[in-house]
């Protein structure tokens, strides 16, 4: 992206010309790949044209003023659809932008359109949206991942440099391993909220995806920092992108958790995270074989936590200001059967799970317990980070898997296998490219790190990268 | 009635008078045209996020201070999930499992007996819009509008301890509370406008009984009348179903006023599960100590130290201080008053007498004209009779007393110089009446105070003539 910017920045291009590229390249790929749900070609160009006044002016809002972003389409985008890939949101166009889309047009970078995703961010492959599913940029017969498969998709097949996924369980980082490119899920709390469509707002955080971990990590910058209209964003500083630097791995202690590396886990896989854990070692780094064994529990956790919180939070689309009213002779006839209609499959399950979870008589046997082993969880990984710097793992058990081959929704939730204990821990996550199997999918490795240690991921990701490439 | 125990627990909502909303920066006020005060945060349009109003934090603590409660220095906002058309998220941000305050109480008199009622927690919550039927519910409308104005108005909720023992002392707690919360200031209390709501628990048990009967949740108690009326029919209806051996239902009824009866609303078994947990989009709220000391050194006078304070130190009776309590800007006026030396009888005998009916019509004078009327009767400037004129001009102009006196010519001659020529010229006018009255016809005495008005065109002190009267005509 550096790159990209010193070319603006010397006009050896033009915005327009960056944004012309990324459009014809959304018209020639789209039809097959269905990373979007809304390409904006009318106001892309628009934006880049007065990046390009600005420049000609001598006034760029940032060095990444006119370089193009895609947003997933559960990202408040004012006056441009935000679907959610929901049916319920087909025609609904935000009054304002969410914080984290005001700091992307504060550095002047114009939006090329909405990237698809599961109905409203559950799932794992972009399989349940009300658009269909987008394919897998690698191999087409394969999901991208989810539920920012979109944004995953359209960064790797080259629709746009860069784009926003926001991440419940793993909603970043896998899509980001299946598409190989790179994937941060912030600390909670460092990215503003407000705007983003909440799926279960404990967990939600809005992160970068990109091809690089530069270019991630320069994203990020631009997205984190409090905002005074979420009460949950921290007060926290904003994010300097940092020097990069090969030799600091030398005496980071990497703790290696033995229960990711258990059945389950594909051989592929397994084979690339070790391949680049012995390649620190090799720098210097130190290999700490630690214990998570709270991830055992992560998956229920997460699932009772998410649906739960997510019952309540998709309750409003009832037929009332949402959707397609379905007319019946009392409210609450209207609201179910309206609910019905305009709801997919797997949004009704969570509902129905997270409504059952929450109510009187199972309050304590679920939700109340499930909190209890998230405290657990927290403490487990806070523990683990007075041994060690880092914790490296895969990202997913497997590679992208065929569209279709998950019938069983119990076997998608395992998608979030080793990524859901980030988001229960608050802790920042990030997926980096560390090779690919013999089909040549790629396979992603996973960074974790205690609170606002970001600066840290970046650092170890960008060696993964560099070792990967060689 | 004396065979049950009536057992009677009030939940009150009252509507704080901030300016802005409960969770967004909205205008809260009453009566502006339909969804004009929206935002998308209180609209719950998705993504949007709230904040919390410090000002409600403020007001809530405020009346759990003045209701003695504790106030939590840790409390939590819970979500309330259902669904209503009135409701923008489906769900209400309340405070459930920690709320703001606990554990205070209310005193106020029943019948001249001082009663304290348990107050068990209040907390926080935001109000729902409201729905406008095309009919008369909205069951039986075609269509129904929704107005989103009221949507995210701060509210308190209220709960008492079952200490209510009869209809009459629900309605008297009422109104003590309503008082209380307009004295310090943080809600404008009005039943008709809605910013004041009360929901009441009633059971019957055997008298003497220690455990409670089956309680009965009545809404729509749209006026301390309707309250009183409504408990004192349910407590007929509990009675009759008891007598008769059969159980009271456990349900939530509806008072139908026009028909003057509760109606059967929904039985506890189709109570919705709320599936209440804790708001995430929110954390806790932690007050600081000294925050709350800060707001406690602001609360006025309250009601009942009021009331007190006029029976004791200003020697006024139950009732003329119960109507100065009830009606603060009368209160007021009669401190500031009383507290520039004037008699406090007199003052509180003037306030509550024609005063009273002006002040009601025409808005309250201020106490210095008011104060100026009370010198020139002091001076018997003006008699009492004139004084209600010179009272009623007050009301229309500007002036003061003294200056209306003045320029409408009625000052009383009480000055006994001036006014004995008079009386000479009378009784010389008049010798053999003198004789007469000299023989013993005292009743002569009248006329020759009447001639004595007339030549002075009214404007004479009656009882400074009475006065020179006897002195001429007895000497
Ligand atoms: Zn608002």
């Amino acid at each position: 992206m550096r790159n990209l910017a010193h070319l603006l920045e010397t006009r050896q291009v033009s915005s327009r010309e960056i944004v012309e590229h990324y459009l014809g390249e959304i018209k020639q790929q789209e039809p097959d790949l269905n990373a979007f749900i809304t390409v904006d070609d009318v106001g892309a160009l628009a934006q880049a044209d007065a990046a390009d006044m600005r420049r000609s002016q001598g006034n760029p809002l940032s060095p990444w003023d006119g370089i193009p972003i895609a947003v997933k389409d559960n990202i408040s985008t004012k006056g441009l659809k935000t679907t959610c890939a929901s049916r319920f949101l087909s025609n609904y166009k935000p009054l304002f932008d969410a914080s984290v889309v005001r700091s992307l047009r504060d550095a002047g970078m114009p939006i090329l359109g909405k990237t698809n995703l599961d109905e409203f961010a559950m799932g794992s492959s972009t399989e349940y949206s009300a658009y269909g599913v987008a394919r897998n940029p690698h191999d087409r017969t394969r999901v991208s991942g989810g539920s920012s498969g979109g944004s995953a998709a359209a960064v790797a097949a080259g629709e746009a440099p860069w784009s926003l996924g926001t991440d419940t369980g793993g909603s970043i980082r896998q899509p980001a391993s299946f598409c190989g490119v790179v994937g941060l899920k912030p600390t909670y709390g460092w990215v503003s909220r407000y705007g983003v469509v909440a799926l279960a707002p404990s967990l939600d955080q809005v992160g970068p995806m990109a091809r690089t971990v530069e270019d991630a990590a320069i994203l990020f910058s631009l997205l984190a920092g409090p905002d005074p209209k979420d009460a949950t964003s921290a007060d926290a500083r904003n994010f300097e992108v940092p020097f990069w630097d090969d030799q600091f791995v030398k005496d980071l202690k990497i703790g290696v958790p033995e229960e990711f590396f258990g059945e389950g886990l594909h051989p592929d896989v397994e084979k690339a995270v070790r391949r680049s854990l012995r390649t620190l070692e090799g720098q210097g780094a130190t290999l700490v074989p630690i214990s998570l064994a709270t991830n055992d529990y992560a998956i229920d956790t997460y699932l009772t936590l998410v649906t739960a919180e997510a019952s309540s939070s998709l309750a409003r689309y009832d037929g009332v200001r949402y959707g397609e009213r379905v007319h019946a002779a009392d409210s609450n006839t209207m609201f179910s059967k309206s609910r019905a209609a305009g709801f997919g499959p797997e949004v009704k399950r969570r509902i129905m799970l997270g409504t059952y979870v929450l109510s009187a008589s199972h309050y304590e046997a679920y939700y109340e317990q499930a909190q209890r082993v998230r405290t657990l969880i927290k403490l487990d990984v806070l523990d683990a980070f007075k041994q060690v710097d880092v914790i490296i793992t895969p990202t997913t058990p497997t590679t992208a898997f065929t569209i279709g081959a998950k019938r069983n929704p119990l076997e998608m939730y395992l998608s979030d296998l080793f990524t859901a204990m980030a988001n229960l821990s608050g802790i920042p996550a990030l997926s980096v490219p560390c090779g690919t199997d013999p089909k040549g999918l790629p396979i992603g490795l996973q960074i974790m790190g205690s609170h606002f240690r970001e600066e840290l991921l970046f650092k170890v990701g960008y060696v993964v990268e560099r070792s990967a490439a060689r | 009635m004396t065979r049950y125990d009536t057992v009677i627990g009030l939940e009150i909502h009252v509507a704080l008078l901030t300016q802005s909303k409960f969770l967004c920066s909205c205008r809260a006020s009453f009566g502006a045209p339909p969804n004009s005060q929206c935002c998308p945060v209180c609209l719950g349009l998705p993504g949007t996020l709230p904040l919390i109003n410090e000002k409600a934090v403020e007001y809530a603590t405020k009346a759990g201070l003045a209701l003695k409660c504790n106030i939590n220095h840790y409390s939590r906002f819970d979500r309330k999930n259902y669904f209503y058309p009135d409701l923008p998220k489906a769900f209400q941000i309340t405070q459930d499992a920690f709320p703001l305050c606990n554990d205070g109480y209310l005193e106020y008199y029943v019948d001249d007996q001082l009663v304290r009622t348990a107050i068990t927690r209040i907390h926080l919550e935001e109000e729902a819009g409201k729905l406008i039927h095309s009919g008369e519910s909205i069951v039986a409308s075609e269509y129904s509008l929704v107005d989103y104005n009221r949507a995210g108005i701060p509210l308190i909720e209220i709960v008492t301890a079952p200490d209510i023992h009869q209809p009459k002392q629900a309605r008297l707690f009422l109104e003590q509370l309503r008082l209380l919360m307009s004295y310090i200031g943080v809600s404008d209390t009005k039943m008709e406008e809605g910013s004041l709501r009360c929901d009441a628990n009633i059971s019957l048990k055997p008298s003497g009984s220690p455990v409670l009967g089956t309680k009965v949740e009545i809404k729509n108690l749209n006026s301390f009348r309707a309250l009183e009326k409504a408990l004192e029919y349910e407590e007929i209806r509990q009675s009759q179903v008891l007598d008769s051996g059969a159980k009271v239902r456990q349900e939530s009824r509806t008072w139908d006023d026009r028909a003057g009866k509760t109606v059967s609303m929904r039985s506890k078994g189709d109570a919705p599960d709320y599936r209440i947990f804790p708001e995430p989009d929110l954390p806790p709220l932690n007050l600081d100590p000294v925050w709350v000391e800060l707001i406690a050194a602001s609360i006025p006078e309250l009601p009942l130290e009021r009331l007190n304070r006029l029976e004791g130190e200003y020697g006024l009776s139950r009732y003329e201080a119960t109507f100065l309590v009830n009606y603060p800007d009368f209160g007021e006026l009669f401190l500031e008053l009383a507290d520039s030396g004037l008699d406090c009888k007199t003052v509180v005998n003037f306030l509550m007498g024609d005063y009273a009916r002006l002040a009601r019509e025409k808005g309250h004078l201020d106490s210095e004209r008011i104060a100026g009327l009370f010198q020139i009767l002091d001076e018997r400037l003006i008699s009492q009779t004139q004084a209600k004129e010179v009272l009623d001009a007050l009301f229309s102009s500007p002036q003061t007393a003294r200056e209306i006196v003045k320029d409408k010519g009625m000052e009383v001659v009480g000055d006994p110089e001036r006014l004995r020529p008079i009386v000479h010229q009378v009784l010389e006018a008049n010798p053999q009446l003198v004789e007469r009255f000299k023989l013993g016809e005292t009743k002569l005495h009248g006329f020759f105070v009447g001639q004595v008005m007339r030549a002075t065109q009214g404007k004479a002190d009656p009882e400074a003539v009475n006065a020179l009267l006897q002195e001429e005509l007895v000497n």
